[in-house]
């Protein structure tokens, strides 16, 4: 571990606290309908959008909301759906590239709807630049829009005190969705993707170049509309690549200032996030506290992921080959192990899925906290918008439990915790187990699961249970030695994005409903305090201990047996 | 709070304790244990691995597990289903008790009825609801009702524990009368309300009895927590299987439902019902009776307090504290006409002005037989009272009546005594002016006397986040002085019944539970609107109706019990709720190693307790989860200690002691039963 190394993670992290207020300050004026200065310059579009799809502007009750949501998913899946097949016959296709096979291109479509960017294909040689400008950045504009809705109507439902257009309404998600897109999606995009492209990253839609290599081979370059891509599939957390080698491919990721801007692309948003539920709250702390508990979580995993991938491989070690920069297998040279650590942990943290080296690659301790940061519920900042609503119940389920013990019914922001919030609280947490477990364990036991796999032992085990976990977490990353474009995991993971993504959000906009509805009681002596170091530090060991206690046995089969096999000398 | 009469039955005691055995073994029938899903999930693992056990003794397979071991889960297993069980009956067991010692009240006795003037015998069970009783000295009241005509002091003991008999007389707050009580004296007619089966002894005995008990709103929601997580790790213990199976490990059914049942919440699971019995038996044992189980748990989250002035904060009555006289008026000659108006008038305040005059100015009571002495007893119209002697027209009462009255007669009122009752009804006291003819002599100050360490107890109140507000008749100024005396944050002066009630509505609108205690009828509106309403036994009918609970001692200051038993009821949910959570680290720690070292050799150094053997180490788990649920029973019938501290600080300290504590409590529990295993079974 490296001076060089601590000075990226630090300056990285004092980064994204220096944005957290100036972004979410701006944010909560744009979803919740204030002044802001994109207002005036934008405001054109909003208001075009919103009269072209006839949307009153009325709140919805969490239902209407829900299923407008569902709506909106269901039908633009199709969309990608149907552009992924018909790639050939439609325009932007300089390749000529086929149609996608209908197992991936569902996997895909799901994948893309979802926020999670999973990816069973290699982007260069199977999407068209329609494909992937249409079908899919398009969609992780609307993706991320998505998840920032549910956030915000999450957070309205819990601070809400009687303001709302009629009992129990939650805002009005057409609003939501486009302001969402217009005025903080699209012009971050615009502005970075500008950025991006001075730094070198590609964006045109010519065909693919042959080159002439230096000892005289030839070599296929791909090309297309890079950076108006990249910038959006951090900022909105998708972490889908144009290229198969994603972030870790030169014209995805040139340099290390790219490097660092999309890491901190990936949490300027849900650290944003933060802020605004502080404003809706009248109570900037309530914002800090959840920040700390994120922010906390985050430290606990980046330090361990860069203190295990230091210590490199025992195996190598003992072949006699110098480690003195770490683990490097999977790693990009122009990296390295502090800079690939921190991006891991940013990416599993934050449901992103962007890799900028091969998780695969990692030591098991290294890829157990990339694993198990997804497993703990996509929290950690977390996806845009599903960071905070994931969290925000991880806080509800705490107040729960820690209410009880201060003698009162538990309240969180002033609104009681009761049967119906504990219910749905704990249908949305266990979700979670029943995808990753199930479908991992199914997998690993029937021979269309097993034949995927091209490491054996418990190495193996890790790769299916990470790839369901990034499913399930809409994370997208991957464990690559499983080939996942099989039709028993196209179907099996997109049901799981799709489940991960609608079994949780659904459970999350009843919780804002039901809130919004109720009473708001002053907080006094008695009441249990959610802000300051005591409340962050509970959520943190709430979440800590929901997620190990699920995930410890299938983790202790996979990544951590393989610790302890690693070090007696045995690796896969 | 003295425990009194029926109630103070101990838990331990020989047949109780053979009572709830018993019971324990009764409560295995599937039916009622399905009630809590942690528990059912346990009886069905140890039915499965008795099952298991059974198969192999009868045909032993190559990979089982050594009957020894297997049998041994399954004992323990059924131990812990037991202990579960027997936690319950034995905090059901005390509510039998005592509901046997109330039946017994329930003797049939012959009720006289009047029917159309006519009296007839008839057994007091078959009363109904309005039926006219009588009832004489020596007598059996044979149901709950109100006096109608009449006045009896009545032995209500076997309610109350409170040896000393009580008043009950038509009309007024004082009116209703229980069943089962017995009259000393005097006769009384009384009109039944309640038909057979309702009474308050049948709801008491209901409800001691836990006959009726419904799971209240925050259990459901603990429950729900619970089955959730049972739900989680059913899914993490099942899937094991088949992650076993890749890996090349044989994990059997025993070993994966001894893990299960380790993890569940059962610590929590078994105990939680004998909380919410036990917490309602506190109460009960304060001598306050709930209506329900949800009112205990809303007593927990009472925001706000209203509390009567007279009775509650102050004693009953003001007393005579100063005479003030008025400019050339001797002191004594104020005294002395203060007592001659006073010397009939029985009230409190009358008879300390006497004594006061008698210990300031050394004058004694005269003999007031005198044909001549005409007393005028007090009147609403006039609200004054006084005597006519000798010609003399002595009166005393409120400022105003007296000041209309010398004006009639021609008087007028000298500026000093004005300033003098100006400056008594700022300090909180009630000015009594004296006139003698149509000359004011001065005045005398009646002061509220608070009752003592009622400070204290305010500010006990307002440590645990509650607001205290005082309801007075009284003027605003006298209302602010004695609210600052006592030490109250709030009060509302010149309360009516409405403004009462409108009080409750608006600190619910915002959000917050009020509790309150009242006895009148016109406090039976309030009452019904309050969260927390606790009615005084020597209240009327339409009192006890109204609220949800009733205290048999009567003593308004009791509410701070009953809002510490609600909380003490959370918190233990709560505190055993994180203990048992907490305790999965060390089972984890225990069992997955012994699961997985066969294969996994090399995972010994998860074994971090270095447990003996894999069996000995899943049955120490095993066992260690059965014996927590006994050794936490006293904890869970008396309650965790409540301090009135800040959210905060209480927080701190229960995660410290059930969060710290239960991670760190299991590893030594563990090892030590694990080191007593292996000396049992070396090898």
């Amino acid at each position: 571990m490296t001076a060089n190394g601590w000075v990226q993670i630090f300056v990285f992290f004092a980064a994204v606290v220096v944005v957290t207020k100036p972004l979410g300050d701006f944010m909560y004026r744009v979803l919740e309908g204030g002044n802001h200065f994109l207002r005036r310059p934008l405001g054109w579009l909003e208001r075009l959008v919103l009269r072209a799809c006839r949307v009153d502007g009325r709140e919805q009750s969490w239902q209407a909301y829900a299923l407008g949501l569902l709506a909106f998913s269901a039908f633009t899946m199709i969309v990608t759906y149907a552009i992924q097949r018909l790639q050939h016959v439609l325009p932007f296709n300089p390749q000529g590239l086929p149609p996608v096979a209908a197992g991936c291109a569902f996997n895909t479509a799901a994948s893309f709807t979802t926020n999670t960017n999973w990816q069973g294909y290699a982007g260069e040689t199977t999407m068209s630049y329609l494909s992937q400008m249409a079908g899919l950045a398009w969609h992780n504009f609307i993706s991320a829009a998505a998840g920032i809705a549910v956030a915000v109507a999450l957070a309205r439902g819990l601070t809400r005190r009687g303001e709302g257009q009629g009992p129990g309404a939650v805002g009005n998600l057409w609003v939501d969705l486009t302001r969402a897109t217009v005025y903080i999606l699209l012009p971050l995009s615009l502005a970075f993707a500008l950025l991006f492209v001075s730094q070198g990253m590609i964006q045109n839609l010519s065909s693919y170049r042959e080159v002439a290599t230096l000892e005289g081979g030839k070599q296929v370059i791909a090309m297309g509309p890079v950076a108006s891509q990249e910038v959006i599939k951090q900022l909105g957390t998708n972490g889908g690549g144009f290229f198969n080698a994603n972030a870790a491919h030169p014209f995805e990721n040139p340099n290390p200032l790219t490097n660092f801007l999309s890491m901190f692309l990936i949490f300027a948003i849900p650290a944003g996030l933060t802020w605004v539920f502080g404003r809706m709250a009248r109570d900037q702390r309530q914002g800090w506290a959840l920040f700390c508990a994120m922010g906390l979580l985050f430290f606990a995993g980046v330090m361990t992921v860069y203190w295990a991938e230091t210590g490199g491989n025992p195996a190598v070690g003992a072949a006699h080959i110098d480690q003195g920069l770490g683990n490097m297998e999977g790693k990009e040279v122009r990296f390295g192990v502090a800079s690939s650590a921190l991006y891991a942990t940013v990416t599993t943290d934050a449901s992103c899925g962007a890799v900028n080296a091969m998780h695969d690659s990692f030591t098991p301790l290294g890829g157990l906290v990339l694993l198990f940061n997804i497993q703990l519920g996509e929290v950690v900042f977390g996806g845009v918008g599903a960071g905070l609503y994931g969290i925000l119940v991880m806080a509800i389920l705490s107040v729960f439990i820690a209410g009880l013990m201060v003698g009162r019914t538990p309240e969180y922001l002033g609104k009681k915790i009761e049967t119906r919030e504990v219910k749905l609280a704990m249908l949305y947490v266990l979700i979670f187990p029943l995808l990753i477990l199930a479908l991992a364990a199914w997998s690993a036991v029937a021979p269309y699961g097993r034949s995927s796999l091209a490491n054996a032992g418990p190495h193996g085990l890790s790769e299916i249970l990470y790839a369901f976990t990034s499913a399930a977490g809409n994370n997208g990353s991957a464990f690559a030695g499983l080939n996942a474009n099989t039709p028993w995991y196209n179907v099996a993971l997109g049901f799981t994005m799709l489940a991960g993504r609608f079994w949780m959000m659904v459970p999350a906009l009843a919780i804002a409903g039901t809130l919004a509805g109720k009473k708001s009681a002053p907080p006094g002596a008695g009441t249990l305090p959610t802000t300051g170091p005591l409340f962050a530090g509970l959520l943190v060991g709430v979440i800590l201990i929901v997620g190990a206690l699920t995930f410890f046995p299938a983790l202790s089969l996979s990544p951590i047996v393989e610790h302890f096999l690693a070090q007696a000398g045995r690796v896969f | 709070m003295g425990e009194k009469g029926v109630r103070a039955i101990s838990a331990w005691e020989g047949p109780l304790l053979r009572a709830a055995l018993l019971d324990s073994v009764r409560k295995l029938d599937p039916r009622l244990l399905v009630r809590n899903p942690v528990m059912f999930v346990v009886e069905v693992g140890s039915v499965l691995t008795t099952l298991l056990w059974v198969r192999d003794l009868a045909a032993p397979s190559a990979g089982a597990a050594p009957p020894w071991f297997a049998g041994q889960v399954a004992l323990w297993l059924w131990f812990t289903v037991l202990f579960a069980n027997f936690a319950e009956a034995l905090a059901e067991g005390r509510g039998k008790a005592q509901a046997a010692a109330l039946r017994g009240l329930r003797k049939e006795t012959v009720a006289r009825r009047i029917v159309e003037g006519r009296e007839e015998r008839v057994a007091a069970s078959s009363l109904r609801k309005d039926d006219i009783v009588v009832v004489e000295t020596g007598q059996v009241i044979p149901g709950d009702g109100e006096v109608i005509e009449g006045i009896a002091s009545v032995d209500e003991s076997a309610m109350t524990g409170e040896s000393a008999p009580v008043i009950r007389e038509s009309g007024g707050d004082r009116s209703s009368v229980t069943g089962g009580t017995k009259v000393l004296s005097d006769r009384i007619v009384v009109r039944i309300g309640v038909n057979p089966g309702e009474s308050f002894l049948d709801r008491m005995i209901n409800l001691v009895e836990g006959a009726k008990r419904q799971k209240t709103p925050n259990e459901i929601a603990l429950h729900v927590l619970l089955a959730g997580m049972t739900i989680i790790f059913l899914i993490a213990c099942v899937t094991l299987v088949p992650f076993g199976m890749y890996s090349g490990l044989r994990l059997s059914v025993t070993v994966i439902v001894a893990l299960l049942v380790c993890l569940i919440p059962t610590t929590i699971g078994g105990l939680i019902s004998a909380i919410g019995i036990a917490g309602m038996d506190r109460l009960i044992r304060h001598n306050v009776i709930p209506t329900s189980g949800r009112a205990v748990e809303a007593a927990g989250d009472v925001d706000t307090i209203l509390l009567d002035k007279t009775g509650t904060i102050t004693l009953g009555n003001r007393m005579a504290s100063e005479f003030l006289a008025a400019p050339g008026v001797r002191v004594e000659e104020l005294a002395d006409a203060a007592q001659l108006a006073s010397l009939a008038d029985e009230t409190p305040e009358g008879r300390s002005i006497v004594v006061l005059a008698k210990e300031r100015h050394g004058l004694r009571g005269r003999d007031l037989k005198q044909p001549e002495a005409h007393f005028v007893p007090f009147s609403a119209q006039t609200r004054m009272s006084g005597c006519d002697l000798d010609g003399r027209v002595i009166r005393k009462g409120a400022f105003d009546a007296i000041k209309r009255h010398v004006a009639a007669l021609g008087g007028r009122v000298p500026g000093e005594v004005e300033q003098a009752v100006a400056a008594i009804a700022k300090t909180g006291g009630t000015p009594l002016a004296v006139s003698d003819g149509p000359r004011v002599l001065g005045v005398v100050h009646l002061k509220d006397i608070v009752k003592g360490g009622l400070k204290e107890r305010f500010a006990r109140f307002r440590a645990m986040g509650l607001r205290t507000v005082m309801i007075t008749g009284d003027n605003p100024l006298t209302a602010a002085a004695i609210a600052a005396e006592a030490g109250v944050d709030d009060f509302l002066a010149e309360a009516t019944p409405e403004m009462k009630l409108a009080l409750i509505r608006g600190e619910q609108a915002q959000g917050k539970l009020v509790a309150m205690t009242g006895d009148g009828t016109n406090d039976a509106p309030a009452l019904a609107q309050a969260d927390v309403a606790i009615a005084m036994n020597t209240g009327t009918q339409a009192a006890k109706e109204a609220g949800n609970m009733v205290d048999l001692d009567s003593n308004p200051t009791k509410l701070l019990e009953v809002v510490e038993v609600g909380k003490q009821l959370l918190m233990t949910r709560g505190c055993l709720t994180t203990f048992s959570i907490a305790n999965d680290v060390a089972k984890y720690f225990a069992i997955l190693p012994a699961m997985f070292m066969a294969v996994f050799p090399q995972i010994a150094p998860l074994n971090v307790m270095r447990l003996a053997s894999p069996q000995t180490a899943i049955l120490s788990a095993v066992i260690f989860n059965a014996l927590i649920i006994v050794l936490l029973i006293p904890l869970a019938l008396r309650g965790v200690r409540y301090r009135p501290l800040g959210a905060a600080a209480l927080l701190r300290r229960s995660l410290l002691i059930y969060g710290a504590g239960g991670v760190v409590a299991p590893f030594l529990g563990i090892k030590l039963i694990d080191v007593a295993l292996s000396l049992v079974r070396p090898g």
